[in-house]
């Protein structure tokens, strides 16, 4: 018992270690933010992602690896928007460290400026499933939703480091660059296809489809959240069959099951569409992402014409 | 006299850290204030007057027993419990959280309330309040996000019954660094003397202690191992300064394919404790262990088996074991419904003859949530 003072005063003043005037210790909730971040950071900064770009960004286990991860950070970027609720909260909490609190300079809402849809006009209740009362968090899906978060990062990576300003400029304007020239590339692929009517499995896609113009006509979930069920499945059968729907974009998390069971029935083409950078190990940046989907798009609708 | 001295330590190495905190001069600002996003349709004046609320949720968890048991004899049915939760960040260095678990008639108690430091120095987490003890694992987790309908029998019988160890004092918890993401936390409580069924304290220097130490280290990106060991002492009253001594040992590991993450995963987890009680006639050691899986084979169906056994802190002659099979299903992440197909077995005093008696019963239980989104359990 005598010794438990001592053990306290031990255990109190351990773990003072002097931070390392190294790289700028970047944590993401997505993926995409921490190639967003690569871009503009360079080698001023250290980007690790929470959230496997394979897997679904709503169910994120709060592992305490992560508050390791969040303990050393300069800098937390998340979605907002309440995609993270599951996970993020009690991990920031345990975090022990104040700078990447929500209020703190540490700490970037990636969602602030970009476009955002899908912001409920009315009362929302979780009668209408797992409903996002601030809008659509898969707001990155928009290519000029990136490039607002682009700038929202490379002005806090100048905040945070005011040495590195230069650097961040030099390297957005590189990233916008190549963005602007990119937006016109996917563009172009996609400029014959607007108007398509696509179903999707979850409402993951809004801001995708206002920028190239596709018309989402329905999901294979019958509620966010809530998993297919048989009348649901029907209804969207007939849909696709009455409006000649001619695909499907399933995120690569979801059950193929009903999916391919509908696009069976249907002739619908299925079309694994991924939302974030790492859904596979070929897309490694967010430039990849839409390569890959844009073209998969373009190869599945092909022949298929526009609707 | 020790232990007055044990808490003015604790208490004042709390005040410094404290005071450290609150001495460092930039409170997170407000600098680079994010446009709030609003719902559309927000009335702006009812809004603005509720911002600074806390957060509510309601748990409600009823339960409906058939079958015969005379030792642990539940009613048939009962809304077992209502958990009101009201969370909020109180000001820049802390939180509160408070978690009042409300019984169906005249039975009203705060399970939970605490106000936790969340931006102290030194990779600190310091709690002080009312609190369930990070004894183990399950004796840190509400009733609402165990994986049975029922606490195990190395709560119910080392801990002091149903409700577990709960402590009003002070918990302070610190990250120590290992290689790599390893995560690694030492938790040193000191609690007021007294835990019902567990602890008393005649005199207001007799107080309870808990350590626990825990790793947690990812394997693979979908598997990973959780491990923990506890020391726990506090006054049981038999005599003077009698002692009962606590030890444990938990183990948690998961298997979660990412991709499938939400239709397929595996949970297996057990711990294991014992109680050295200083008694009138001598010291009654008494071990306690359960060891649980779960299997989740659909996106919102869950099937487990639980084997359990533990002895009875004051006459460890006595053992209670059991087996249960449990059956979940999720309609939506708010609501939940669960049978478990259970079998106690007791010894002791409950039975007549020598022996033990054998209770079979069915427990169904339906738990819903309203109001904020907390975080999953994890």
């Amino acid at each position: 018992m005598r010794k438990i003072p001592f053990l306290l005063a031990m255990i109190l003043t351990t773990g003072f270690a002097v931070r390392g005037q190294g790289a700028l210790r970047v944590v993401t909730s997505l993926q995409d933010f921490a190639s967003i971040a690569e871009a503009i950071g360079g080698d001023r900064v250290d980007a690790v992602a929470l959230a496997k770009g394979y897997q679904d960004p709503h169910f994120v286990d709060a592992k305490p690896s992560f508050i390791v991860k969040l303990s050393r950070a300069d800098l937390l970027i998340a979605a907002g928007l309440e995609l993270e609720i599951g996970y993020l909260p009690p991990l920031i909490d345990q975090s022990r460290n104040e700078k990447i609190h929500p209020g703190s300079p540490g700490y970037l809402d990636a969602s602030a400026g970009c476009d955002i849809l899908n912001r409920p006009t009315e009362v929302v209740t979780r009668a209408m499933g797992d409903v996002h009362p601030y809008g659509n968090p898969h707001y990155w899906t928009d290519p000029e939703n990136g490039r607002v978060i682009a700038r929202s990062i490379a002005a806090k990576l100048a905040d945070l480091d005011p040495a590195g300003k230069a650097a961040y400029e030099k390297n957005l304007a590189a990233f916008e660059a190549k963005l602007t020239a990119k937006e016109a590339e996917w563009g172009a692929k996609m400029a014959p296809y607007a108007g398509t009517k696509v179903v999707t499995f979850h409402d993951s896609w809004p801001n995708f489809a206002k920028r190239y113009k596709l018309d989402i006509v329905g999901h294979v979930e019958p509620k966010p959240g809530i998993p297919p069920s048989p009348s649901h499945t029907l209804e969207i059968i007939n849909l696709i069959s009455a409006q000649k729907v001619p695909l499907i974009l399933v995120e690569p998390y979801f059950d193929i099951k009903t999916p391919a069971y509908i696009a069976d029935k249907t002739g619908a083409t299925l079309v694994t569409f991924y939302p974030s950078v790492g859904g596979i190990p070929e897309i490694r940046d967010y430039f990849d992402l839409f390569d890959r989907n844009v073209d998969a798009f373009v190869k599945a609708a092909t022949g298929k014409g526009r609707q | 006299m020790r232990n007055a001295r044990v808490l003015a330590a604790g208490l004042l190495a709390g005040l410094l850290v404290t005071a450290a905190a609150l001495a460092q001069d930039t409170p997170p600002s407000a600098a680079t204030p994010t446009p709030t996003p609003t719902p559309a349709a927000a009335p702006a004046a009812s809004q603005t007057s509720n911002y600074f609320n806390p957060s509510v949720s309601v748990i409600g968890n009823f339960l409906a027993v058939g079958g015969t048991n005379n030792v642990e004899n539940l009613p048939s049915a009962n809304l077992r419990e209502s958990e009101l939760g009201l969370q909020a960040i109180v000001d820049p260095y802390a939180r509160a959280d408070f978690f009042i678990s409300i019984g169906e008639q005249n039975d009203i108690s705060v399970e939970e309330g605490y106000l936790t430091f969340t931006s102290l120095p030194a990779n600190l987490l310091v709690k002080v309040g009312r609190m369930r003890v990070a004894f183990g694992k399950i004796n840190t987790l509400h009733l609402h996000v165990l994986p049975w309908p029922d606490e195990p029998l190395t709560v119910v019988n080392l801990l002091g019954g149903e409700e577990g160890w709960i402590g009003t004092g002070i918990s302070a918890a610190k990250l120590i660094p290992l290689p790599g993401d390893l995560f690694s936390e030492l938790t040193v409580q000191i609690f007021r003397g007294d835990s019902e069924g567990l602890f008393v304290a005649p005199q207001r220097s007799d107080l309870a202690y808990n350590g626990h130490y825990r790793v947690f280290a990812d394997l693979s990106d979908a598997t990973n191992l959780d491990l923990g060991a506890s020391y726990g002492v506090g006054p049981n009253g038999t005599s003077g300064d009698a002692k009962t001594k606590l030890g444990g040992v938990d183990a948690t590991f998961r298997w979660k394919p990412l991709r499938q993450g939400t239709y397929r995963s595996v949970i297996l987890r057990g711990e294991l404790f014992r109680s050295q009680r200083e008694q009138p006639g001598g010291t009654q050691t008494a071990t306690g262990w359960f060891v649980s899986g779960e299997y989740q084979l659909a996106k919102r169906w869950w099937v487990g088996v639980r084997g359990e056994a533990a002895q009875h802190v004051a006459e460890a002659a006595i053992k209670d074991t059991g087996t249960a099979a449990t059956l979940t299903f999720w309609p939506s992440e708010f609501s939940q419904l669960r049978a478990e197909f259970r079998q106690r077995r007791y010894g002791g005093p409950n039975v007549a003859s020598a022996g033990t008696y054998t209770a079979n019963e069915v427990l169904l239980q339906l738990q819903f949530a309203i109001g904020a989104h907390g975080a999953h359990p994890f």
